[in-house]
């Protein structure tokens, strides 16, 4: 799409994926955008596949159809990645990132030969280290920003505090976890790019 | 002044009915509507609003219950999508029959077979002979602005008819998206408050409601009823200038997107007129004279101004979310088709069912279906005149 960027999920039911990409269209409309965010249903019950989307624009945004050129996806959970063609589209020279703790070489067994940039975020690390429990759709946020360049860092970081007290206003204690996930799942990405840029300039 | 917001389509309605404040709402869950009653009676539990919020145990009793508290003089409503919709038809047609300015919010979803949460128009053409109004929305701004006109259309002396508000399930109730609200009090100025001339609770001037008519008299109270529905189209105009005035947003019968020199127009309802006016913008820009004709009203429906307004095209695609089992094309094929020759606008038609049951309509199927109109009329290619989009074969 012109003037912006589409963004595809992949998750389960259940696991917040769908939960994610509203906050996304969440935050970016702090920043003045133009946004858009549904969740795509198959069956209605837990742990089944299911596909969320986000466009993001400068301009109005009018049309309602899924997404399948998309810019960037996202994929919540690594057990989908047998299954779905979730590289299905996607843009050369955008990105995909996946929550694994695996290696690189066995993630890319799976991408159809994908050409563009792979990044790795061990989201249910980072949650259990965070919240004590595997709520992975905030770290896979942070790094769908991060990959993205939707918004700057801070302003992400600021905004989200703002949700999270809205949204956890009855359970409080929650917030400063999910901060710390998002923090972290941004130095991973960030470290991931420097290290992409070393690779490049050596 | 204006409030630049994101909201759902489902929240988007809640917030009209929340700063409308209606006096009763029976409702009934059901996919993917749900979330209007349970997020009006969020509203009603932080004592946002005083509406008396009753649980039912069915849609068929949602719609009664709606119809007993509008006939005792209150401002009422309820929700609901698909197959809720379906239990209510002998009551919908009660209200209508009886004159009731009740007002229904319809997320729109198939009807079983195969059972399927997701959209298409199935349940809102299946009341399409029930004599509501049936006011169809593109996306959540849309949706909120035709609720806060609802009332008032309902409630005019002209009219007296209850009101179908319509947004696509999932596709526009689900989806989160830029809106501009109105503040409080301009909607609640614009929507009054209700004052029935005529009510049940109304000891100094009693009345009787659905009682038995002879046939003597049933005929010509089914022609009032007509008549009424035909009333509204004026109402529904005026109303819409009212809310041009508060809003800045303008509003038709329909909506004209770049048809005025167009050769090929695509007329269709719904959250897909706005995937289709991405088609024209990137067809214009390859030098292609194509346009969107979007239907805003479908009851009552405006016949003689789409004839009119599609009478310098070469050919329209007729697109139907739904399939109406008769053998000779959906609701809005039939009903456009019907329009044109009585207006003697003799232009080549073609029937398209689209969008069953949630299946995807993408700019480029949109892009597919204007290059065909373009090839039957350019090269005179056959094209069945009533036809599938993307049907597997």
């Amino acid at each position: 799409m012109k003037n912006g960027i589409e963004i595809r999920w992949h998750g389960r039911g259940g696991q917040g994926a769908k939960t994610a990409a509203l906050l996304l269209a969440d935050v970016a409309f702090k920043t003045g955008r133009n946004v858009q965010g549904f969740p795509e249903y198959g069956p209605e019950r837990m742990g089944a596949p299911i596909t969320a989307y986000n466009r993001i624009s400068s301009d109005k945004i009018r049309v309602h159809s899924n997404i399948y050129h998309p810019d960037y996806v996202v994929v919540v959970d690594e057990t989908l990645l047998g299954s779905v063609d979730v590289t299905a589209g996607l843009k050369k020279t955008g990105a995909i990132i996946i929550n694994t703790a695996k290696s690189r070489e066995e993630i890319e067994e799976h991408l159809g030969g994908y050409e563009g940039r792979v990044f790795m975020v061990d989201a249910r690390k980072i949650s259990v280290e965070t919240l004590g429990k595997n709520f992975p759709n905030s770290p896979m946020l942070a790094a769908a920003v991060a990959v993205s360049k939707v918004m700057p860092r801070e302003k992400f970081i600021k905004e989200m505090r703002a949700s999270y007290q809205h949204k956890f206003a009855k359970k409080p204690e929650v917030i400063d976890g999910n901060m710390k996930a998002l923090e972290m799942a941004f130095d991973k990405v960030e470290g991931t790019m420097e290290a992409e840029q070393l690779t490049i300039s050596a | 002044m204006a409030i630049k917001e994101r909201m759902s389509g489902n929240e988007a309605v809640s917030f009209a009915i929340r700063q409308i404040n209606p006096d009763v709402m029976p409702a009934f869950p059901i996919t993917p509507s749900t979330e209007i009653p349970q997020m009006v009676s969020t509203y009603i539990a932080n004592g946002e609003i005083d509406t008396e919020f009753i649980p039912v145990e069915s849609e068929h009793s949602a719609m009664s219950a709606t119809i007993g508290a509008e006939a005792a003089g209150a401002r009422s409503l309820t929700a609901t999508s698909s197959a809720g919709l379906a239990l209510m038809w002998e009551e919908l047609l009660l209200a209508a029959s009886n004159r009731l300015p009740l007002v229904l919010a319809l997320v729109n979803r198939t009807l079983s077979g195969p059972i399927n949460i997701n959209c298409d128009h199935s349940d809102g053409m299946g009341a399409r002979d029930t004599g509501w109004i049936q006011i169809y929305a593109e996306n959540n701004q849309e949706a909120y602005d035709n609720f806060i006109q609802a009332y008032p259309i309902a409630e005019d002396t002209r009219v007296h008819l209850p009101v179908m508000i319509c947004q696509d399930g999932f596709i526009t109730s689900h989806a989160v998206e830029n809106i501009t609200l109105l503040e409080d009090e301009p909607v609640k100025n614009f929507v009054g408050e209700y004052q029935p001339e005529e009510f049940l609770l109304n000891p100094g001037k009693p009345i009787a409601v659905g009682p038995y008519s002879v046939s003597n008299y049933a005929m010509e109270a089914k022609k009032n009823q007509e008549i009424a529905l035909e009333n509204s189209k004026e109402v529904i105009l005026e109303v819409a200038k009212k809310f041009q005035k508060i809003s800045g947003r303008e509003y038709g019968l329909f909506e004209e997107y770049k048809t005025q020199d167009a050769d090929y127009i695509m007329l269709i309802m719904g959250s897909a007129a706005g995937t289709a006016k991405q088609a024209v913008d990137d067809l214009r820009d390859k030098g292609k004279k194509v346009g969107v004709l979007k239907l805003r009203v479908f009851r009552p429906f405006p016949a003689e101004e789409i004839a009119m307004a599609l009478k310098n095209c070469k050919a329209v695609a007729i697109m139907d979310r739904c399939e109406s089992y008769n053998g000779n094309g959906g609701p809005l094929g039939s009903e456009v088709s019907a329009g044109l020759f009585r207006n003697k606008v003799m232009i080549e038609t073609v029937n398209y069912i689209y969008g069953l049951a949630g299946r995807d309509f993408t700019v480029g199927d949109a892009c597919d279906i204007f290059s065909e109109l373009d090839d039957m009329i350019v090269n005179g290619k056959e094209v069945e005149q009533y036809q599938y989009v993307r049907l597997r074969k």
